[in-house]
């Protein structure tokens, strides 16, 4: 495979999912089974192309970069700057190949997964029109060299994103979700574009090659510093917005809106994805400071989305809360400068969560089957207090279930535990290199609360007992569509597939491709090097491992002993903390904190606006008009009177001369002569003298 | 004391003609009597040329131009009574009074 077939073969992949958009938007009504096999198969395909290239760049091309870049537009010779223009192209590094896998195989089994569970939906081809487009738009974000390209294809998945969030646009709550969506990204997407203009401003080039090689070679923005960790953290807004960062996660949760196996494809696969993918790829500029910021963010994420799944009741609410929380160790690891292990978990956690979604889509279409069998329309069928028991009807999806939440609980063995274990060691090295002891103790205290949450998760939904016997009579367990996707993320919840040794995941083939890239950012303002990074993490490794595994198993057991064995009475503690647990279940109050700030403050503003536009713009504009309208009148009336006066009456006087004169006027020569005559003498007179 | 005739008699007759000429043209209704009124002036005119002739420096000259007024006379009175014919053809009438159609 020469790297030319590689780089089709990419180019390939992203147009396949447009293919099946294209096809399906246009002909997905005529097309057999509205055309869901045409988009499956597609994606499928683009699956197998993905391993092909991931195997090939691992195996022939391991340690290089297949690049391909073209000009798109070229300004020419531009006044003040020089030759300008604007390259545009792809890459093919050991992030992309595997970001490829990645994404087009959740795609993949998402849509599998929709085949059955959405079966039967009054827009079941648009549906799957969405999800290919969804597809297209993270891949392009994938195989992208350049912030341009990143940027549009960026907005492609904030709108693609606004559309699945919205499938039932008919519901209130998933038409205003949608919304939220887009417009909380775009909050985020307006620092990444003054960011994206920062650096261009500054380089005259939009390539990631371009920038990093000029400011390796000492030009930064601006000749300053603050200016490179400005523009570091300006992009770093759009990962805010995407990845559902604090404080902009709240997006996130509304998403589950939308039909579940987009919730899987939103929160693990793409969209999410795309933000911690940014940090990556922007990883060379990141100053100090810059990675500092990142790190709190990503901590306080943590920390925040975890306090509030413990609270949550709907099945999904709780998921999309462990995935902000999820997400928000993927930064932490990343602003540490843990960038394997951020990444890393970045995988893992895409394969385990799209898991968890699709069991839980899994548990509410049996819940809601059996529901609609009873013909119960107030029970909810997300609502875990409604639960329990369904290991028994549905094996596979609890034990599928149960693997995803040792992962993701990072119980040895699992995917999650090799690469939460590395974050976390990362975590304190960094606690321990520059004193920021806050982020470990962070990072290890939602450790335990993960574990706790997700426990409380399983054992309320699949253990003990249901709640309503004759409702468990009709709970089966969900077709071979629904089931096989959940199996293979079972299956790659296990350590083997990225490591051979499985308490640790530095040895395996994942850290030997993907490491930590060179900073290219001034030494003055540079985070600690990689090589001081590996030794302070190499130290406090095993140390990290133990606090985590006890702390993971603390949370375990306090889950069982709570709401298993009962020994622990949650609802007494919930109401002796009544305070913090009503404030847990309102989530810290941020919907309401930012309806009474920015929404109220929008709409307030938008008031006075309209105020002023109602009151002055018309009233000058008004006021114009009648000073117009009066300057008219005036100007009609002095016509009319004054102007009209003077020529009617001149009219008049010489009418009134005319009918005077036309009295000598008459036509008698005899007249005629005597009036000479009277003028001759007249002249005599006059000339009498001379 | 013998009455000489002097130059001054002959411009004084002259002028009286002249008045009866004018007068002739003015009042008249009728076109012959205005024609007749107009050799009233062409006469007087001859007159005074004759006069001048007798008593001025014009010497013969004055006699020549009466001639000449006598002949344009004729003409004129020839043109004239064709003008006065077409009238009465035209307006059955030769009161002058009558003929106003140059009035507008």
């Amino acid at each position: 495979m020469t790297q030319e077939l590689l780089l089709q073969l990419a180019t390939v992949i992203l147009l396949l999912p447009l293919l099946s958009f294209l096809l399906l938007i246009f002909f997905g009504k005529k097309l057999p089974r509205q055309g869901d096999v045409v988009a499956t198969s597609i994606l499928g395909l683009a699956l197998l192309t993905s391993l092909g290239i991931l195997f090939a760049k691992l195996i022939f091309y391991h340690d290089e970069l297949l690049n391909y870049t073209f000009t798109w537009v070229d300004f020419k010779t531009v006044a003040g700057i020089g030759q300008l223009k604007l390259d545009l192209g792809i890459m093919i590094d050991n992030v992309t190949a595997i970001m490829l896998v990645i994404v087009t195989l959740i795609s993949f089994l998402v849509h599998l997964f929709s085949t059955a569970y959405m079966s039967g939906d009054i827009r079941y081809s648009r549906y799957f029109a969405y999800l290919g487009f969804f597809s297209f738009s993270m891949l392009g974000i994938v195989i992208t060299n350049n912030f341009f390209m990143m940027y549009v294809f960026w907005e492609l998945v904030g709108i693609s994103s606004y559309l699945l969030i919205g499938h039932w646009y008919e519901k209130k709550s998933a038409s205003d979700a949608s919304m939220k969506a887009f417009i909380v990204n775009r909050v985020g997407d307006v620092g990444m574009f003054i960011g994206i203009n920062i650096l261009w401003a500054n380089f005259h080039t939009l390539t990631f090659e371009g920038i990093f090689s000029a400011i390796a070679s000492g030009h930064i923005p601006f000749d300053s510093n603050p200016w490179l960790t400005a523009a570091g953290i300006l992009i770093f807004c759009g990962a805010i917005g995407k990845s559902a960062q604090f404080p902009l996660h709240v997006w996130l949760p509304d998403a589950m809106e939308g039909p579940t196996p987009v919730s899987a494809l939103i929160h693990a696969a793409t969209m999410v994805a795309a933000g911690v993918y940014l940090i990556a790829r922007a990883f060379p500029l990141m100053t100090a400071d810059a990675l500092v910021f990142i790190a709190y963010i990503g901590a306080i994420t943590a920390f925040i989305a975890a306090t509030i799944a413990i609270a949550q009741n709907d099945i999904k609410k709780v998921l999309a809360y462990s995935t902000v929380s999820q997400l928000g160790y993927m930064v932490m690891g990343l602003g540490v400068g843990a960038y394997t292990a951020g990444f890393f978990h970045l995988v893992t956690h895409a394969a385990f969560k799209a898991g968890l979604f699709l069991a839980s889509g899994s548990v509410i279409h049996a819940m809601h089957n059996a529901l609609h069998h009873q013909n119960d329309h107030h029970t909810d069928a997300q609502d875990i207090r409604n639960m329990g028991g369904l290991k028994k009807k549905m094996p596979i999806t609890f034990w599928a279930f149960v693997v995803y939440t040792l992962a993701i609980s990072g119980v040895p063995l699992t995917s999650g535990f090799l690469s939460k274990d590395e974050i976390l060691a990362g975590s304190l090295a960094f606690g321990n290199l520059t004193g920021h002891t806050l982020i470990p103790m962070i990072g290890f205290l939602v450790a335990g609360l993960t574990a706790f949450y997700m426990f409380r998760l399983v054992i309320l939904t699949f253990l003990g007992d249901h709640k309503d016997a004759a409702r468990f009579e009709h709970l089966h367990e969900s077709p071979k569509p629904m089931t096989i996707p959940l199996i293979v993320l079972a299956c790659l919840s296990f350590f083997a597939f990225y490591s051979f040794n499985p308490f640790g995941a530095s040895s395996g083939w994942f850290f030997h491709a993907v490491e930590r890239p060179m900073s290219v950012v001034p030494n003055a303002v540079a985070a600690a090097s990689a090589q001081m990074f590996e030794e302070a993490v190499h130290n406090v490794h095993f140390m990290a491992m133990y606090l985590s595994l006890s702390i993971a198993g603390l949370g375990i057991l306090l889950a069982f002993a709570t709401y298993y064995w009962k020994r622990i009475n949650a609802d007494a503690i919930a109401k002796a903390l009544s305070p913090i647990h009503t404030f847990l279940v309102n989530k810290w109050y941020f919907d309401e904190l930012y309806n009474a700030t920015v929404v109220a403050g929008t709409v307030g503003l938008s008031r006075v606006l309209a105020w002023f536009d109602n009151k002055v713009i018309d009233g000058i504009v008004n006021g114009v008009a009648s000073v117009t309208r009066l300057t008219s009148f005036a100007s009609g009336r002095f016509d009319s009177i004054v102007v009209d006066g003077v020529v009617n009456s001149l009219a008049y006087l010489t009418g009134l001369f005319g009918l005077v004169l036309r009295k000598i006027q008459t036509g008698r020569v005899q007249t005629y002569i005597a009036f000479v005559l009277f003028g001759v003498m007249v002249f005599f007179f006059i000339y009498r003298s001379v | 004391m013998p009455m000489h005739v002097s130059l001054l008699h002959f411009l004084f007759i002259s002028a009286i003609l002249f008045s009866f000429g004018v007068y002739a043209v003015v009042t008249r209704r009728n076109a012959i009597m205005v024609l007749m009124g107009i050799e009233l002036i062409l006469n007087s005119a001859n007159i005074n040329f004759i006069a001048f002739g007798r008593y001025g420096t014009m010497n013969l000259d004055g006699q020549m131009a009466s001639i000449f007024v006598i002949i344009l006379a004729a003409c004129e009175a020839a043109v004239a009574l064709a003008i006065v014919l077409n009238i009465y053809q035209q307006f059955n009438t030769v009161n002058v009074d009558e003929v106003d159609s140059m009035r507008e």
